[in-house]
């Protein structure tokens, strides 16, 4: 923490980067959090943003620029925090959870500019002569929930878009990663101006009481159920809500394909990403009964490679988050129909939370295994006689947030692109798409509801006003009653965008 | 029912819809319909409305060809897929943004411009191709009829239907399953349509509506004055006799131009309509009381300065205006969906600002000022669906305006390509090739991984250069 050093920006604030002015976040102290601190919350936020302190560029850049300073100078807070929630691996916290956060603020340092200016838009003959330009504008005071598998990336990029957008922000980490959130609560209040962006801990009855209030938009990330619950809510105060969800993200594999780098990308997609706890971490997949045995040869092989003889002992796996998600995935090994599919792995260590990566062959469609989201290491590979089999199963299957296909050929690349529905889809590698800003990041159907990442954040965060400038010159009569028959042709020609109906009109024809 | 979605979701499983030569072939017929069948609609419309034709054709028929033509022109620009950049971390690999059709879409659609409501947001759905289901509003039935009879006619009956039905038509409708459910209508009703959305987590888009006011600053020019008066009256009375969602709700103007401005309506009033033949009745008689109890009260009835006579028989109620009603009656807090214009007067034009920054957002904002300073103002301090400045109504008629509402007004935005965008999914698509593989990549991560993934991040490419080469640790 900057001792003493003040950054005086705009006339009625300060970012302060000593110890004054800290109200933590919102948390237990005097009392639980309940629906009247919910109230005063939004109330207080409303009264911020209404001041019109967010709306500036340097209101926005400054805050903008003080996550990325506590990104930089907290960057041992943030990987021990995540240790402890998810023995993640250093790497992994670094490269999905830091990199990634980093990288989407200076992103939106350097677009904020150009994002925030009004677009001209050409206008039409009809309403000649005027102009018209489409101008970005927050739209208020915004809820951020967050999931607890990435809990600093999917709690800081959704703010640095709300923010970005002129926005007062609430943001409520999930409390299944309590070192992060406690994180949060403790340390952004001291890099961020916090009369509008604030953080509370809670979790069940904290999130219930801050839905029941009115919120100019809510983002939620996290499950379906409680997707729905969070909709439900935004219903009453017809609030508009950004949905990130699930689902079961399929890897078709080819023959064609090049086996070893095939193995490799999926294993880091699956294992390498918080040990399958991601939402688009491949969930289970699919390929011909003839190339079943090598793919499976190949995953086992890198699978030695990346966690050697003892996967519970090695140190690049995270653990499984907690009991009930433990319980959850043991469970699906348990069932009797499944237990016998295993091929490669199964072992696990209760008392660690640690599930060994598992690969499981021609697990029956009918288990729960086949109908829920994974989230854990746990990797079914379902097979097929006909590469297109593995084609309708996915149609057959709820839309997923990702979809992925391994293969050199390119008429079967493009026939998974033009018929298979998913937020995003990602040719010979798994994740990758996450991290292109250009790229918009979100579900379809079951696995969400709006788009984030670069613009897209911005975006999901603003209202596009449309604003038209007339003036009293081409003043068409023909537009009011008494409508004679004369008036009704221009009129016409008018709509249809005819340059005569237009003169005619211009010079006021016809006269009433 | 059942038997008719069910044969719209298997029609559009079989991808028929997906296709550009589907697409145009059905906006062309749309086109068709709106041709052959503009007397129809004109017929429909004065049945259920009284709207004259001329309204009928400029608010409706004339709209609908328009945005039809103008998707034709653009569909097939807005179905190609959409190149964007790579990182270069991620090098060699490309990347588009693909549209695709959400699935079967169900558009519920108002009373107060029942075609155009109706087929402007089917335009988008088709663009995007989607299978569609409308169900017209039951308060304007022969507009109800008239699509039920001509959208089969014409468009592909397996995949664009229309249901028509009252509430229960409608809940049952909700109960099942939408890729996508587009709302024209009130708010109360805009909250059980998403919070039915919920169950099947169905994006949804809401038109709503709200109380749209219109500024009246001082204008020097007695000209611009005149025209000022008359496009305020195009933007309430002519416009569906006042039941339109972006139609002046109210006025605000500085007290000592009251009067003057309240003259000027009244002559022109008189003006455009010599006898009332041209205004649209009102809808029907639940909404000719709403609109009656409106002006009952005494405190609200002293303050009418022109017009108030009713006709429940006709459903006809005269153009009425209203001076400084009181702030907390219905006609002040509610949306009027009517021919009352109340006229609100405050010191300063500024005081307009905050008097429609203490109020829900509208759908529209109307100002007729030539002072710059005050159009800033109103730019940045308030805000609203739409903002326009010295006109009513057109920013409906231009394709390349988004057109939808903010907070109570509503969320999502249509007419032309952002029709095309809210029916879509946008799908990101990253390819990649087998070439190039990055070590460092892959657990095991050995110390010397982490220091090889900075430089990556921080794209210093020369330390990368430098560790591959081996010679920085």
């Amino acid at each position: 923490m900057k001792e003493g050093s003040e950054t005086k920006l705009g006339e009625d604030y300060k970012v302060r980067g000593g110890s004054a002015h800290i109200d933590g976040g919102e948390k237990m102290e005097g009392g639980a959090f309940d629906g009247a601190r919910a109230a005063e919350l939004t109330a207080e936020l409303r009264r911020s943003f209404d001041s019109g302190r967010t709306r500036s560029y340097e209101w926005r850049a400054a805050q903008l620029k003080g996550i990325a300073r506590m990104i930089e100078e907290k960057e041992a807070d943030i990987m021990a925090a995540l240790h402890d929630d998810l023995a993640k691996p250093q790497m992994e916290s670094f490269l999905h959870e830091i990199s990634l956060a980093k990288a989407s603020c200076t992103f939106a340092l350097k677009e904020l500019k150009r994002w925030m200016k009004p677009e001209k838009v050409p206008a039409s003959i009809t309403t000649f002569p005027s102009s018209a330009v489409i101008l970005p504008e927050p739209l208020g005071i915004a809820l951020i929930i967050s999931a607890w598998n990435y809990p600093f990336l999917l709690s800081i990029d959704p703010v640095i878009g709300a923010i970005a957008a002129g926005n007062a922000v609430a943001l409520k980490p999930s409390e299944v990663s309590p070192a992060t959130s406690s994180l949060f609560a403790k340390v952004l209040p001291t890099y961020v101006d916090n009369s509008c962006i604030k953080v509370v801990e809670g979790s069940i009855s904290e999130t219930t009481v801050l839905l029941e209030q009115k919120w100019d938009k809510i983002f939620y990330t996290g499950s379906k159920n409680v997707g729905r619950i969070v909709m439900v809510a935004a219903a009453k105060h017809l609030t508009p809500v950004t949905l990130e969800l699930g689902g079961k993200s399929p890897v078709i594999v080819d023959s064609n394909v090049n086996i070893k780098v095939t193995a490799k990308r999926i294993a880091v997609g699956k294992w390498g990403s918080n040990n399958g706890q991601a939402c688009i971490a491949p969930d289970y997949i699919l390929t011909t009964k003839a190339f079943a045995k090598t793919l499976v040869d190949a995953l086992k092989i890198t699978l030695d490679k990346f966690y050697g003889k003892d996967p519970l002992e090695s140190a690049d796996l995270s653990r499984v988050v907690n009991d009930k998600h433990f319980s959850r995935l043991t469970n699906l090994l348990n069932d009797q129909n499944v237990s016998g599919t295993i091929i490669y792995g199964g072992q696990w260590d209760e008392k660690r939370l640690k599930i060994a990566p598992t690969l499981l062959l021609d697990v029956p469609h009918d288990t729960m295994m086949m109908d829920e989201e994974i989230f854990g290491p746990l990797l079914p590979i379902i097979t097929f006689e006909k590469i297109e089999q593995c084609f309708d199963f996915i149609q057959s299957k709820e839309k997923p947030l990702a979809a992925y296909l391994f293969t050199k050929d390119k008429k079967l690349e493009e026939k998974f692109v033009q018929t298979v529905s998913a937020g995003g889809i990602l040719i010979n590698d798994t994740g990758l798409h996450f991290a292109n800003p250009h790229l918009p990041f979100g579900g379809v159907g079951e696995s969400g509801i709006g788009a984030y990442h670069g613009k897209f954040s911005f975006d999901t965060f603003s209202h596009k006003k449309a604003v038209l400038s007339r003036s009293f010159a081409g003043e068409a009569s023909a537009r009011y009653p008494p409508y004679t028959q004369q008036k009704q042709k221009i009129l016409r020609g008018l709509i249809n965008g005819s340059f005569i109906a237009l003169l005619l009109a211009l010079i006021g024809w016809p006269r009433d | 029912m059942e038997g008719e979605l069910k044969e719209v979701r298997e029609a559009y499983e079989s991808g028929k819809t997906r296709s550009l030569s589907w697409r145009l072939s059905q906006l062309k017929a749309l086109l068709r319909l709106l041709y052959d069948k503009e007397d129809d609609i004109f017929k429909a419309l004065e049945q259920d409305l009284g709207k004259h034709r001329a309204e009928a054709y400029r608010d409706e028929v004339g709209l609908l060809i328009k945005s039809v033509n103008y998707a034709i022109g653009n569909l097939r620009k807005w179905m190609t897929p959409n190149k964007v950049s790579v990182p270069l971390v991620a090098f060699p690999s490309r990347a588009d943004i693909v549209p695709e059709p959400l699935g079967v879409v169900l558009i519920f659609s108002s009373w107060n411009f029942p075609i155009g409501l109706s087929l402007e947001p089917l335009i988008g759905a088709i663009s995007a191709g989607n299978a569609i289901i409308i169900k017209p509003s039951e308060l304007a039935p022969e507009s109800a009829e008239f699509l039920a009879r001509s959208v089969s006619k014409y468009l592909d009956d397996k995949l664009v239907k229309v249901i028509t039905g009252g509430p229960d038509a409608g809940q049952k409708l909700l109960d099942h399953k939408w890729d996508k459910i587009f709302f024209t209508g009130s708010p109360r009703v805009g909250r059980i349509v998403m919070a039915a959305a919920a169950k099947h987590l169905t994006p949804v888009s809401l038109e709503l509506g709200g109380k749209c006011p219109a500024i009246i600053d001082s204008l020097t020019n007695a000209r611009d004055r005149k025209i000022a008066v008359r496009r305020i009256i195009g933007g309430k009375w002519v416009a569906c006799s006042g039941q339109a969602c972006i139609g002046v709700d109210y006025i605000l103007v500085e007290e000592k131009f009251a009067p003057i401005l309240i003259d000027m309506l009244k002559a022109t009033i008189e003006k455009f309509y010599p006898a009332f033949d041209t205004l649209s009745k009102i809808i029907n008689k639940h909404h000719f009381q709403r609109l009656a109890s409106l002006i009952k009260d005494p405190s609200v009835a002293d303050t009418i300065v022109h017009g108030g006579s009713m006709d429940s028989d006709k459903l006809f109620i005269e153009p009425t205006i209203l001076l400084d009603p009181p702030l907390d009656a219905e006609i002040m807090t509610e949306e009027i969906f009517g021919p009352l214009l109340p006229v609100i007067t405050v010191k300063k034009i500024e005081d307009s600002i905050d008097f429609i920054r203490t109020r829900p957002k509208p759908l529209a904002i109307y100002a007729f000022t030539q002072d710059e300073k005050l159009k800033n103002r109103l730019v940045s301090e308030t805000s609203s669906g739409s903002l326009t400045f010295n006109d009513t109504m057109l920013q409906f008629a231009i394709d390349t305006l988004p057109f939808g509402g903010v907070g109570a007004s509503g969320f999502g935005q249509y007419h032309g390509k952002f029709s095309f965008d809210m029916f879509s999914h946008k799908k990101s698509v990253m390819r990649r090739s087998f070439l190039l593989e990055y070590s460092f990549r892959y657990p095991p991560w050995d110390g010397w991984k982490l220091p090889f993934m900075r430089s990556v991040f921080h794209f210093d490419y020369v330390s990368l250069l430098l560790r591959l080469l081996g010679l920085k640790r």
